[in-house]
């Protein structure tokens, strides 16, 4: 530890961090004295708060001089502060996917005109913000950093830059989220922030990426382990796809609306080149890192395959980046950019396969503990689900099926498989080892808690996709269906009634996924506070214990 | 490195001799069904691009064995459809409306059309079975605002109601409370007045002051008896059925504001023959005279 010891009497980060937050504060000031636009000022105001609170909160760390989190080998409260923003995210996320589906289900009683913050059109980016973005991505901040330090032997680089990423970050998703209820939007799907949100996030990514980039250059490992070029891939591309879909100019600098750069359909392309990757690199990339290190960790088994591991991953990453004319298919966009986005998802099944291959085939040897340890049964069934949704999504991308699946819930049936399965399941499952580990606790409070959270939310799931497919399929045949004469069966607004039922079962779905995951939180909560839930089954006890 | 390598006891497999953290990796081949099926998808995508449009050149596309192209596509369907509607579109072109509905075959083809035609356009206001809601008619009776001939119907779709169409069905009804025409003593009055004339108990005392003032001030649309006219789109008031609502207090409502909703005008929006279509199919719902 000589050259560290060294290295931390000029500390460089300590002036550059506060710098941007004293900067960030004094351009939101100036914003918020000028902006004619009322939305503008809210915003301002709300970007200067979240300032003032990372400014005072790095004076209290930094005030006494370097803490021990940042003397010892690994930085570690960094790691904490995303486990618990990710599990406060996540219980906002899903509350107000349950608000959605119930307005959808119930459109009359729960549209309040005098309330136009909380209609359909603003929640529904609310929601899947603050579930991608918010919980989603906290997930990969906390996984991320704490992976990459004892895969490279390393502290993490920059000191406080990492809580620069943290602070920005979840900034980024206030702001976002506050903006969407005021109607501030850009209206491209995953990517609504305006262009005042987006350039924030591309300087906090650039600390992301330098922070992870600068851990793993000073690493004292030979080879970069696999997590960590699934994890660089997520960082690197997600930047790409960032600047060049918000390409746009302002109005003004001192309003909130934004015009993109591009227009038409090659507009809606890029839109949909990083929509589709940011499924590709942020919950697919980014969550193969968590698998590949917590899967492998927790079932104490060597990974299945290196080889394969390197075939998927450069043809995972290769192949992706084509895929995104699928979800343009049959429209204004030519028939080329078609065959290529639909050829590509086809190729692209078995490089998505070879990550759950190689997390299944990871458990040779230790099937037996998938009896008694909840967590790891979480994480596997997580690469269960991840092998589902990526076999429907090619399946999806098929023109001739696509006819009939487009515009439909089965879309939204396919992507819930995936997020609540998937990325919902290895989060929580990386959760689940975190907490112990990153507060030196025996175990967690309670693994029947584990058990019952585990159960409640897979029937969650099982309520919520089932009811979409079914409602999917039905809306796209009674879309197409027509009478002997050609006229169509049905109007649309008889497809949506039909829905009513569906959207039901969806939001009933949703609920136990949700009341599984306030298990998960009271679970984490206690196990932090250093509570231990006394007669458990010692096996259970033991697995979580091993870890 | 490679004094590191492992045989991994349960698998047999060597590993790599690399470790993080405890992790190691094994060694094992890529599967072989795996990459089987890799391979297919490849070889499927090549085969579809060498058919297909696929891959952008310097000036152009490659255009594909096949030839496709997806506009060429839907107006080759579209035109297979015409022609396999041409005898029925015909007859909906060149007969007059009593000529369609008597003949079984046009009158089968106009409904279908029609329901069709009514799910797109008409449902949003009048409903999915033409129940109508509040301020949009029922369909499905035989009270009609405008005329519920096949004619009348036909020419209300054209040309709307209050629309922007110069053709338009017009009419107003005076907003008699807000636009201080009467006083709201007059106007509670009326509202008794209009109580009684659909049956119903109302105060006697009130009906008779009401008498004079109907005769003055609505009779010229409504009728000296309430029961409307077609001529200016005025409701009957005799019959229970109503627009705005049946209470004291939507009554009172609808004559202190004079409520009128809109109707858009059709034409030029759906061709003659759709509308004719649709006027059969409105027709048929059960109220058509």
């Amino acid at each position: 530890m000589q050259p560290d010891a060294a290295r931390s009497k000029f500390r460089l980060d300590l002036f550059l961090v506060p710098g941007f937050l004293i900067l960030g504060f004094f351009v939101a000031v100036y914003e918020a004295a000028q902006s004619p636009d009322y939305r503008m000022v809210i915003q301002a105001w709300t970007f200067m708060v979240c300032m003032a609170v990372a400014g005072v909160w790095f004076l209290r760390r930094y005030g006494n001089g370097v803490p021990e989190d940042e003397r010892g080998a690994y930085q570690n409260d960094v790691i904490k502060a995303g486990v618990i923003a990710a599990m406060i995210w996540a219980v906002a996320a899903f509350l107000v996917g349950i608000i959605i589906a119930f307005q959808l289900t119930y459109p009359n009683q729960m549209y309040i005109a005098s309330l136009p913050y909380f209609n359909f059109g603003r929640m529904r980016p609310l929601h899947t913000s603050a579930a991608i973005f918010a919980f989603g991505g906290n997930v990969l901040l906390a996984t991320s950093f704490y992976v990459v330090q004892r895969t490279s032997k390393a502290r993490l680089f920059g000191g406080s830059l990492a809580w620069f990423v943290f602070w920005g970050y979840n900034t980024f998703i206030v702001m976002a989220g506050t903006g969407y209820l005021l109607g501030i939007t850009q209206g491209r799907e995953y990517a609504e922030p305006e262009w005042y949100m987006d350039l924030w996030l591309t300087i906090v990514w650039v600390g992301y990426l330098l922070a992870f980039l600068g851990t793993i250059w000073k690493r004292k490992e030979p080879h970069i382990y696999v997590a960590n070029w699934f994890y660089l891939a997520f960082i690197v591309t997600i930047a790409m796809l960032h600047i060049i879909n918000n390409l746009a100019v302002p109005v003004s600098f001192m309003e909130v609306k934004s015009f993109s750069a591009m227009s038409g359909v090659q507009d809606a392309m890029v839109q949909w080149w990083y929509g589709h990757n940011a499924v590709g690199f942020f919950l697919t990339a980014g969550f193969l890192g968590i698998m590949y290190y917590f899967v492998p960790k927790r079932a104490e088994r060597p990974v299945y395959s290196y080889r394969l591991s390197i075939v998927h991953f450069w043809t995972l990453i290769f192949i992706y980046i084509w895929a995104g004319p699928h979800h343009l298919l049959y429209t204004a966009l030519p028939g080329w950019v078609q065959t290529l986005g639909m050829t590509f998802s086809i190729m692209l099944w078995m490089p998505s396969w070879g990550g759950m291959i190689n997390g299944l085939m990871t458990l040779s040897g230790a099937w037996d503990k998938l009896r008694t340890d909840p967590v790891l049964r979480m994480l596997v069934v997580s690469v269960a689900f991840y092998g589902m949704s990526t076999f429907e999504g090619p399946v999806m991308s098929i023109k001739t099926v696509n006819a009939l699946s487009h515009y439909t819930n089965w879309t939204i049936g396919h992507v819930h498989s995936g997020t609540l399965g998937w990325v919902g399941f290895v989060s929580f499952g990386a959760l689940y080892c975190l907490v112990p580990w990153l507060w030196k606790r025996q175990r967690l409070y309670s693994v029947q808690l584990v058990e019952w959270h585990f159960w409640v939310s897979t029937i969650g799931i099982v309520f919520y996709i089932t009811s979409m497919w079914v409602a999917g399929i039905m809306q796209g045949l009674m879309w197409r269906a027509y009478n002997s004469f050609g006229f169509l069966e049905y109007s649309f607004v008889e497809t949506v009634q039909a829905m009513h039922p569906y959207y039901l079962i969806r939001a009933i779905g949703g609920v136990l996924y949700l009341i599984g995951t306030l298990i998960m939180f009271y679970n984490l909560i206690r196990t932090i506070r250093g509570d231990v839930r006394g007669a458990e089954p010692i096996a259970a006890s033991a697995a979580a214990a091993a870890a | 490195m490679a004094t590191d390598k492992e045989i991994d006891s349960h698998s047999g497999t060597e590993t790599t001799g690399h470790e993080w953290d405890g992790i190691k990796e094994l060694n094992t081949p890529l599967p072989r069904w795996w990459l089987t099926i890799f391979y297919a998808c490849i070889a499927f995508a090549v085969g579809y691009w060498i058919l297909m449009p696929a891959w952008p050149l310097a000036n152009g596309y490659t255009h594909g064995l096949l030839g496709y192209h997806q506009r060429d596509a839907v107006m080759a369907d579209i035109g297979k459809l015409q022609s396999f509607r041409a005898g029925e579109a015909a007859g909906l072109d060149k007969d007059s409306l009593e000529q369609i509905v008597a003949s079984p075959k046009l009158l089968q083809f106009a409904e279908a059309e029609g329901k069709s035609v009514f799910g797109d356009n008409c449902a949003p206001c009048h409903g999915s079975g033409a129940q109508g809601s509040r301020g949009f008619p029922n369909l499905n009776d035989d009270d009609w605002l405008w005329g519920g001939k096949l004619e009348d119907i036909q020419h209300t779709i054209t040309v709307g109601v209050r629309s922007t169409s110069p053709d338009t069905r017009q009419s107003q009804m005076p907003a008699w409370g807000r636009d201080h025409m009467l006083t709201p003593a007059q106007i509670n009055d009326l509202t008794e007045y209009v109580v009684h004339l659909s049956h119903r108990p109302a105060d006697a005392a009130a009906v008779q002051r009401a008498t004079k003032l109907f005769a003055d001030n609505c009779a010229p649309c409504h009728g000296p008896e309430g029961k409307g006219s077609q001529q200016f789109g005025a409701p009957n008031l005799t019959d229970n059925i109503w627009l705005y609502g049946p209470t004291r207090a939507d009554i009172h409502d609808q004559i202190w504001n004079g409520h009128g909703g809109v109707m858009p005008t059709w034409g030029g929006r759906l061709s003659p023959e759709t509308i004719k279509a649709l006027a059969v199919y409105v027709h048929s719902l059960g109220g058509g005279q």
